[in-house]
């Protein structure tokens, strides 16, 4: 059976038939209200471009601090990892952990994965080894990647210290909050487009 | 106006790439052609999984609110902050702004995604046609909020990292911390574990189904 001709409502189960959306369409199931699939959005290749410049303000964003203080002419920087070894070394591991995972490990996982997947399918016009696999992990992934949590977790430090020393933002801050907009649109990719891409290709 | 359930017409839809299989009822536990996913009708044990880490969730509940998740220490004073005393702290501050973003991210938001989640649980256990609608909407909303929570793990670990000029000034996180980032954590693998399809199902779906 082809999988397009029925859309199934993954909040209650209600079958409905696929029609053909325009660009900014959005079909919703009628009896939860949830949405079903939209129209076609942003093309493949699009995506491409935006994965491949997330991955350069990714590494700016880590590359550089976040955010500098500067206390009796002493200063601290603090990068993105930098905070991660300090929670470490403090002795909440599992707070380390957490924070690595969810604002560096995924989402930079999901940059380099999607960047594989769509250079593999568009460029090379040839399915990706280990396809499957990575559009499983790329699903799981999804819920715990949390930059944009993280920005505004970084104001607020910022401004809980501003009464006690000199804080200022630095370069890695504003990298973030772009990346923060680049995974927002990232992450509000319909992963099912990979898989007809995928079927397209295989026919 | 009838609507007509994948259940229902023998469909069976694919959790992870969302392809529509025919349900072959001498195939003990199909897997999807596309992408190997295991099928169900339901999610496994939804409900008593999402029980599971719903409670595990809210007992620890309490020592991350009741915990330090931060110890401030300077040359002049030693102090020992929980969440609500951070955010009590900023708001005498003057950032009423984001005293009130924590406090929402923090307080209300996992306070309120564990009494949604009982009453989810509860009401779909009872099959009740309650409210269907704005279940269905209040479970799509706690999807949405869930990782906000994040938030003040990721303000003390800043912090932690800033504040570090040794004995002149210096920040750790406290106890309370790694409570509330399982808090969070566990209250995000309730909300996965849930399946929303059950708040919809008929008593006779339900034995139907395999």
């Amino acid at each position: 059976m082809h999988a397009s001709k029925f859309i199934v409502c993954e909040h209650c189960d209600v079958v409905y038939e696929r029609a053909d959306l325009v660009r900014k369409q959005t079909a919703f199931c009628v009896r939860c209200g949830a949405e079903l699939y939209r129209g076609p959005t942003v093309r493949l290749q699009t995506m491409l471009a935006l994965i491949v410049t997330s991955l350069f303000v990714f590494i700016i964003a880590n590359a550089y601090p976040l955010v500098a203080m500067d206390m009796n002419g002493v200063e601290n920087r603090s990068t993105l990892l930098g905070s991660v070894f300090a929670a470490w070394n403090t002795g909440v591991g599992a707070i380390a952990m957490l924070a690595a995972l969810t604002v560096f490990v995924f989402p930079l996982a999901q940059i380099l994965l999607l960047a594989y997947l769509l250079g593999s399918l568009l460029v090379l016009h040839r399915e990706p080894m280990g396809f499957v696999d990575i559009m499983h992990a790329l699903r799981q992934m999804r819920p715990w990647s949390m930059v944009e949590v993280f920005l505004i977790g970084a104001l607020v430090a910022v401004v809980k210290i501003a009464g006690m020393a000199d804080v200022h933002a630095e370069p890695g801050l504003y990298a973030l909050g772009v990346l923060t907009f680049l995974l927002a649109v990232i992450n509000a990719f319909d992963l099912r487009l990979l898989w007809d891409a995928r079927d397209r290709l295989a026919e | 106006m009838k609507f007509r359930t994948a259940t229902e017409m023998g469909l069976l839809p694919c959790e992870a790439c969302g392809m529509v299989c025919r349900d072959e009822p001498s195939i003990v536990a199909p897997c999807c052609p596309r992408c190997d996913a295991p099928l169900h009708h339901r999610k496994r044990d939804s409900v008593r999984r999402s029980w599971a880490f719903l409670i595990a969730a809210a007992v620890l509940y309490i020592p991350a609110n009741v915990l330090p998740i931060m110890n401030t220490s300077s040359l002049l004073y030693n102090q020992q902050n929980t969440i609500l005393g951070g955010i009590r702290v900023l708001w005498l501050e003057g950032s009423w702004d984001l005293a009130l973003i924590v406090f929402v991210a923090s307080i209300c938001v996992p306070i309120l995604k564990i009494i949604s989640l009982c009453v989810l649980l509860f009401s779909t256990h009872r099959q009740s046609a309650w409210a269907r609608r704005g279940r269905a909407r209040l479970y799509r909303l706690l999807e949405f909020v869930g990782q906000w929570s994040m938030l003040d793990i990721f303000v003390v670990a800043l912090l932690v990292s800033l504040v570090d000029f040794h004995t002149v000034a210096e920040v750790r996180a406290g106890p309370g911390a790694v409570a509330f980032g399982a808090v969070v954590v566990l209250t995000m693998l309730a909300s996965m574990s849930f399946d929303p399809r059950l708040i919809w199902d008929e008593p006779r779906t339900l034995t139907s189904r395999k």
